[in-house]
């Protein structure tokens, strides 16, 4: 790790003007993932900007037909969170398998939507449930938030302050774990709502993306069996050590029958 | 004062107190005065020509002190790290063995090998130089694999070993095996790989190195398994250091399984670099570090053949391995595929006529040597498999064909045709065990319960055995051993009857310093906590060869006993003097020395007491004091062994095996404390169920890139991977070592992969399924489900 400069502001626009002024500065949230990289010398940031004294980042609110989880809320507070487990109980599921118990206490939603970890679970959820990201500027829809691998809408200087998830019919998670990572290999979020259902994938590719068959066939009969024969393409999948790309296409299919089994349960 | 806990009780580990509460002393808990720190440059190639290196904007950089390379090497004159074993091939010609620089020069061989050394003020201003060095690097086409390395036109190592070939080898009789292959009814064969492995002991190689002008001394402390071995290498071999100059020092050593037994470079450039600079250096290597340095374990592609008459019994077998080397012979490495690997191919079977080939060779892949097991887990895999395959060519019972072909108790001493004789065991015995334990007898209906929910179970044997106990020297120095093999240990009677055993094996885990004080607490009736145990300090402890290969109790246990013999010994001649008895007539029981048939007695604290305080003593004849010394060579090896049973559930949809039962029953002679006998187990069992499930070391063809060079990448077993184990013993006593005892620190390793395997192939024998390499990742077992183009199972 080299060395750099530490800094806590308590308030939002501070937080955003100390990222722009400083070139090259990073916000740090949980730091998990971010900690790992300045350890192993890949980024070398002149300053970090630590998001925890902003408290009103924390925590989840029921807004009726959305729920709002602030940026800096912690995996671990979203598992247990009676609220979530009894409005979005899939929503609660994938939070519950991310990582290890220490990376759910200290890793954070905001987090871990910023990074856009290909095999990051978040970003089926959120993807797959239409949410908005809520940033220090504006709101961005899901749908035009994740730009493929590591890479999303946020503007430099912008930060993340809250996830809005609109409340499905039903929602479901299934994850089939990376053996050595515990990441997605593929991971599928499916969410029924009375326009229709959406079905995203993570771990499968370079980023999160949407599977347009399988929610017409969903939207017309919401059960494992409407989509257990469509297969999807492997353009565009990733192989490598662990899978190739025609197993994580296979997956993709085996892995939303059983979210959907998992919403209807 | 505590009582008298001896053999075959399980107290609770002596050192987990200090390891439990934070209060171990690793290397990287150690610091000295005026210490700086060390940073090695390693190479990003898998094959380069070394054009040179250029210091200047590194050494310009903050807080350096030096920087060194191959070429200051070369200049000092230091010697290339030793190879421990020379084999040969069938003409007797030697192994190729080239020079292994610890720091390159000319050429590097594999990702990760070293190419610098940085010293500097602090660890922060070591890296950042370290990024400023500029090496020119003329990049060379890796070979990686065994198959591609030896094909012609592959990349050349080194200029004078053709084909990459390091040694040809063989053993058996081949002739007779070709004449039996020729009468059999019916011959089973089988291709595998065995699995390339990277041990990942917790805690990281690290090393500090320091040198006293005053005396001319130097102070290694290192992360290894064996600190008298590295003396002897180093010192004599490498640096020229004289070995009553250099003390090595293994403090806590947070698990070796094998990676920690070698004398690495990493350890010859810091304590050669500590007298250039004047100045203490410590390195502790990361995790990352560790995957392109540490050695690796396994890498074998074999082909095997077994002959069998009609009725099943085996009349031959036939092995032709290629073991992949890495880049350079690592301290063992060529003894570990061989030797440790033909001699277990009769396992526990009659087989008349053994032949086995094995081509070591060279690949652009960091230095290949012993993992928990070392040779012996790849002997076994084989063995077990084939059993099985020829059991369902010829429609035998898996258990039946083993039966019809194991030795029977009553054979033994048995010897077999490579090599090794087995003094006891009882292989029937153990399977008779394990299928009670493993209650095999219902497996039909757990299976039909399984497939009730659209899973597929399968069941697996092997039922093995292994040689270890490290080494008989004569027979070792025969194969090509360059040292001996033999242990050594002091039992210091203090003056108060309290004991402090110097031993040369070196407890990392494995419960030493509660096992033996055990033996000591037995045999002299000293109380349990009054035992300690030294071990890891050339400075403190006489001599060793360390522990590996399931030795340290088998040869430095026999040590250590006999040791405490030779106290009873000389406290006989004391309390004789001072109970005015004859020496025959003094008893040695629970601690007294008594007159027989008298209750004149003298305590073991009144005898220590006497040969320290020597007033009323026979000092014409005696000397006083009471402290002995055992050097312990083995007769021979010891033969533990057992049989594994692995139950698993394959998910046809995903192909993921679920490991859901486990049995062993196990022979490991004279258990001494059951609590750490099981212990070994569960964890050997663990790192075997990691060989066949999740472990693999893949590396780039053509760049050489290790592609698993992380835990994100490489997939360690973890405790939700895991059933209850149901463990056992069954056990015979060894004939030759003192207290009965046999080897249990690699059995779990050696048997459990191939029972694990059987049960996989088990579970998808329907579907004409033969063989899974290992390990059986889901992506593997979904494409042979895909390529035999069956239906996945019912919703
Ligand atoms: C061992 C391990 C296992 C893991 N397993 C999983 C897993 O199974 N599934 C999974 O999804 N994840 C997994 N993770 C990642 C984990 O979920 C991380 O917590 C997450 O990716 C990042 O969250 P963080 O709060 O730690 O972010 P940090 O590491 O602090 O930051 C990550 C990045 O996001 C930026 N950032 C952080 N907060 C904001 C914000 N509010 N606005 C804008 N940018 C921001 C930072 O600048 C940085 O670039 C694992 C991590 C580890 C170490």
């Amino acid at each position: 790790m080299k060395p750099f400069a530490y800094h806590q502001p308590d308030q939002i626009p501070h937080a955003a003007k100390l990222l722009t002024s400083i070139e090259d500065s990073k916000l740090v949230a949980g730091g998990m993932t971010l900690i790992p990289t300045l350890k192993q010398r890949l980024a070398s940031p002149p300053a970090l900007i630590d998001l925890s004294r902003l408290g009103n980042l924390k925590g989840i609110a029921d807004d009726g037909a959305t729920i709002t989880i602030g940026a800096m809320t912690p995996h671990v507070v979203v598992a247990a969170s009676k609220l979530v487990q009894a409005r979005i109980p899939g929503l609660a599921a994938l939070a519950s398998m991310i990582g290890d118990p220490a990376v759910r206490i200290r890793g954070t939603i905001g987090g871990s939507v910023a990074n856009n970890d290909p095999a990051a679970d978040y970003p089926a959820g959120v993807l797959g449930l239409g949410a908005t990201i809520v940033t220090s500027t504006r709101e961005i829809a899901a749908d035009g938030f994740f730009r493929g691998l590591f890479e999303t809408a946020l503007e430099p200087g912008e930060i993340i302050t809250a996830i809005r998830f609109p409340v499905p019919l039903k929602a479901g998670y299934a994850k089939f774990k990376a053996p050595a990572s515990r990441y997605a290999l593929v991971g599928v979020f499916v969410a029924k709502f009375a326009e229709g259902v959406r079905v995203a994938v993570t771990g499968a590719g370079s980023g999160v993306f949407r599977v347009p068959p399988m929610e017409e066939a969903l939207s017309q009969n919401f059960d494992p069996s409407a989509i257990a024969a469509i297969k999807i393409d492997t353009d565009g999948l990733t192989s490598d050590i662990h899978a190739e790309a025609d197993y994580r296409a296979h997956l993709v299919t085996v892995m939303t029958k059983r979210a959907v089994d998992a919403a209807l349960s | 004062m505590g009582n008298v806990i001896g053999i075959g009780a399980s107290p609770k580990r002596k050192e987990d107190q200090r390891f439990l509460t934070g209060r171990g002393n690793y290397v990287s808990d150690i610091k000295r005065p005026g210490m700086t720190a060390g940073v090695f440059v390693r190479s990003p190639h898998g094959h380069a020509m070394l054009r040179g290196v250029d210091k200047s904007a590194a050494l310009a950089s903050p807080g350096v002190i030096a920087v060194l390379t191959g070429e200051d090497a070369a200049a000092d004159k230091l010697g290339s790290l030793p190879c421990g074993w020379g084999i040969s091939d069938a003409k007797g010609v030697p192994m190729k063995e080239p020079p292994f620089p610890m720091l390159a020069q000319g050429k590097v061989r594999f990702v990760g090998d070293m190419v610098a050394f940085v010293i500097a003020e602090t660890p922060a201003q070591a890296s950042a130089a370290a990024e400023l060095l500029t090496v020119d690097y003329e990049v060379l086409p890796s070979v990686v694999g065994v198959l591609e390395a030896v094909r012609p036109g592959a990349p050349q190592l080194f200029d004078d070993v053709p084909n990459n070939i390091c040694c040809d080898w063989e053993l058996g009789d081949k002739a007779a095996v070709e004449t039996a292959f020729r009468k059999a009814a019916h011959v089973a064969k089988l291709s595998l790989v065995n699995n390339r492995l990277i041990g990942n002991p917790m805690e990281p190689r690290a090393a500090i190195a320091e040198y006293e002008p005053g005396t001319d001394r130097f102070t290694l402390w290192t992360t290894s398994q064996f600190p008298h071995v590295v003396r002897l290498l180093m010192g004599a071999l490498v640096l020229n250091i004289p070995q009553h100059k250099l003390r090595v020092v293994a403090p806590d050593v947070g698990g070796g399984f094998g990676v920690k037994q070698f004398h690495y470079g990493e350890e010859a450039v810091i304590t050669w670099a500590a007298k250039r600079v004047m100045r203490p250096i410590k390195w502790v290597a990361s995790r990352s570090e560790g995957y392109v340095s540490d050695r690796h374990g396994r890498d074998h592609v074999t082909e095997a053949e077994l002959a069998l008459d009609e009725t099943g019994k085996f009349l031959a077998f036939r092995v032709n391995t290629l073991a992949n080397m890495g880049g350079y012979l690592s301290t063992f490495g060529p003894n570990i595929p061989t030797n440790l690997y033909g001699p277990l191919l009769g396992g526990v079977y009659t087989t008349p006529a053994i032949y086995c080939n094995v081509k070591v060779v060279f690949t652009n892949t960091v230095p290949v040597d012993a993992y928990r097991g070392a040779g012996r887990p790849e002997a076994t895999f084989v063995l077990e498999r084939i059993v099985d395959v020829a059991a369902a060519e010829m429609g035998i019972d898996r258990v039946e064909i083993r039966r019809r072909n194991m030795i029977p108790k009553e054979a033994y001493p048995y010897q077999t045709p490579v090599l090794v004789q087995y003094d006891s065991g009882d292989p029937m015995g153990c399977l008779d065990g394990a299928l009670v334990a493993a209650d095999v007898k219902n497996f039909g209906i757990r299976k039909a319960e399984s497939a009730r929910r659209g899973k597929f179970r399968g069941l697996g044997y092997s039922t093995y055995v292994e040689a270890c106990g490290l080494a008989p020297s004569r027979f070792a120095g025969r194969l090509g051993a360059r040292g001996g093999l033999y242990e050594s240990a002091t039992v210091r009677v203090h003056p108060t009857g309290q004991v402090t055993v110097m031993i040369g094996t070196h407890n990392h885990g494995q419960g030493h310093e509660t096992t033996f004080a055990q033996i000591v607490s037995e045999k002299l009736g000293v109380a349990f906590d009054n035992v300690d145990i030294v071990f890891g300090d050339t400075d403190r402890v006489q001599f060793g060869m360390g522990t590996y290969g399931s030795r340290s109790l088998v040869v430095g246990g026999a040590a250590l006993s006999k040791a405490t013999d030779k106290v009873v010994a000389k406290g006989k001649k004391i309390a004789a003097h001072l109970l005015e008895a004859a020496e025959v007539d003094i008893q040695f029981e629970a601690g007294k020395f008594s007159v027989a048939g008298t209750d004149r007695a003298k305590t073991f604290e009144e005898i220590a007491g006497a040969a320290y305080v020597p007033h009323d003593y026979p000092l014409e004849v005696l000397e006083p004091g009471l402290e002995e010394q055992a050097y312990y060579d083995p007769v021979n090896f010891t033969y533990p062994g057992g049989c594994h049973i692995a139950e698993v559930e394959v998910d046809p949809e995903t192909g993921t095996v679920t490991l859901v039962n486990y049995t062993a029953v196990d022979d490991v002679g004279t258990v001494i404390n059951p609590m750490i006998v099981e212990g070994q187990l569960h964890g050997g069992i663990v790192q075997g169920v990691g060989q066949a499930l999740y472990e693999n070391a893949v590396y780039d063809e053509g760049s050489g890139q290790l592609l698993s060079g992380s835990l994100m990448d490489y997939c360690m077993p973890r405790a939700d991977h895991m059933p209850m184990m149901k463990i056992a013993t069954h056990s015979t006593l060894c004939t030759h070592t003192p207290m009965g005892v046999k080897g249990c620190g690699e059995v779990g390793t050696i048997g459990s992969p191939a029972a694990i395997i059987n049960a996989v192939v088990d579970a998808l024998s329907h579907l004409g399924v033969t063989h899974v390499d290992m390990p059986a990742t889901p992506n593997r077992i979904w494409r042979l489900l895909q390529n035999a183009s069956l239906p996945v199972a019912a919703e």
